[in-house]
């Protein structure tokens, strides 16, 4: 690719980025209401987008070779207990990652 | 005098922001800089200057695409699939924009880079950030922002620049983004009064991680999500609507609208 072609990539991809992220705010202006069923999926759409963004994270995990997931199973349990204990974001996944880490090192 | 003392109150203001935004991108600085240097060594390994991360991570700021585009630079000239590309791997901004409809207006040039600079993380923490009483949401959201931007910025360049030199044990480190979206799920189920759209969230997306596998699973779970959210709408709605008038009474504070 010579530069010019790379810039025109770049450049592509650019231009798609921004445009999931500036077109709601161009579809939906400011001075019209915002339509009931955008509200709600403003509304409802976070926890579900959460939930599926955890599957991504956790998408090349293979149950059935390796070490199965159990780190990952491990290190989320812990998350969890550490959460749902203390409720400090930093606390909670410091002490995930550092355990997860100890496991793929050290364990499995 | 008065004019002098506006600013220094304005100054003050702003401080007062950063001083909140900071400990919350932490965790992002954490995970950031480790995949951050990662996609710069692989720009370098690619036979890339650090120039290409350094400006990419700038203009572009949206990880997976950006490690994509390394592939596509090497690759055929190709500008229709490089936008086809961008737009697939980035169409779950399009779900944020909507969430952010109202909290991102109405700052100016301040709401301009907000929207620039959407990404998984700082959305994450705009959305379910309880901004204390006494900041100002608009620049405390901004800091989340910039912050975010300068540690994607600053490991992509890093990694770009020194390339293949970093040599240590971090194998596990990228538990660390698993671990924050477990804890902001958490959150938001703590905060929720009715679970269907977690629930729906989770399930739809395994399902379709089973049925489609790891690389185009993504596309799918969204529109199965979207799909089956339309679907119960109505029962939805009733059960949530009495809850979620409380939470943003609660949540707008004393800052702007």
């Amino acid at each position: 690719m010579t530069i010019s072609q790379q810039i025109i990539t770049v450049a592509m991809v650019i231009l798609a980025t921004m445009l999931t992220r500036f077109l709601p705010f161009l579809i939906f202006p400011a001075g019209r209401p915002t339509p009931k069923y955008v509200q709600y999926l403003g509304r409802v759409l976070p926890s579900a987008v959460f939930g599926l963004l955890i599957i991504y994270c956790l998408k090349n995990v293979s149950i059935f070779t390796g070490s199965r997931g159990l780190p990952e199973l491990i290190a989320i349990v812990l998350v969890i207990i550490l959460h749902l204990w203390k409720r400090q974001m930093l606390l909670s996944i410091a002490g995930g990652t550092v355990c997860y880490m100890l496991l793929v090192q050290f364990v499995f | 005098m008065a004019e002098q003392h506006v600013k220094i109150r304005r100054h003050r203001e702003i401080r007062r922001a950063f001083r909140a935004a900071f400990p919350h991108t932490i965790p992002i600085f954490a995970g950031f800089w480790f995949l951050g240097l990662t996609y710069g060594i692989y720009m370098n390994v690619s036979g890339f200057s650090f120039i290409y991360p350094m400006l990419m991570s700038i203009t572009i700021f949206a990880g997976s695409i950006e490690f994509v585009t390394v592939n596509l630079l090497l690759g055929a000239f190709n500008p229709l699939q490089a936008f086809a590309m961008a737009l697939m791997i980035n169409a779950r901004h399009l779900f944020y924009g909507i969430s952010m409809l109202e909290k991102y207006r109405g700052y100016g040039w301040r709401s301009f880079y907000l929207i620039f600079g959407m990404c998984d993380e700082s959305f994450s923490i705009n959305y379910t950030s309880i901004i204390p009483k006494d900041v100002d949401r608009g620049w405390f959201m901004f800091f989340v922002t910039a912050l975010n931007h300068f540690y994607w910025f600053s490991g992509s360049t890093l990694g770009g620049i020194f390339g293949s030199l970093i040599h240590f044990d971090t194998e596990g480190l990228d538990f660390v983004m698993t671990a924050m979206f477990v804890v902001i799920f958490l959150e938001q189920w703590l905060k929720e009064k009715n679970h269907a759209s977690s629930l729906l969230g989770l399930a739809l997306s395994l399902i379709c991680l089973i049925a489609f596998g790891a690389d185009n699973f993504i596309i799918p779970a969204m529109l199965a999500i979207l799909i089956l959210l339309t679907m119960i709408r109505r029962p939805l709605e009733a059960r949530i609507s009495s809850s979620t008038d409380i939470t943003k009474e609660t949540e707008k504070g004393g800052g702007q609208p």
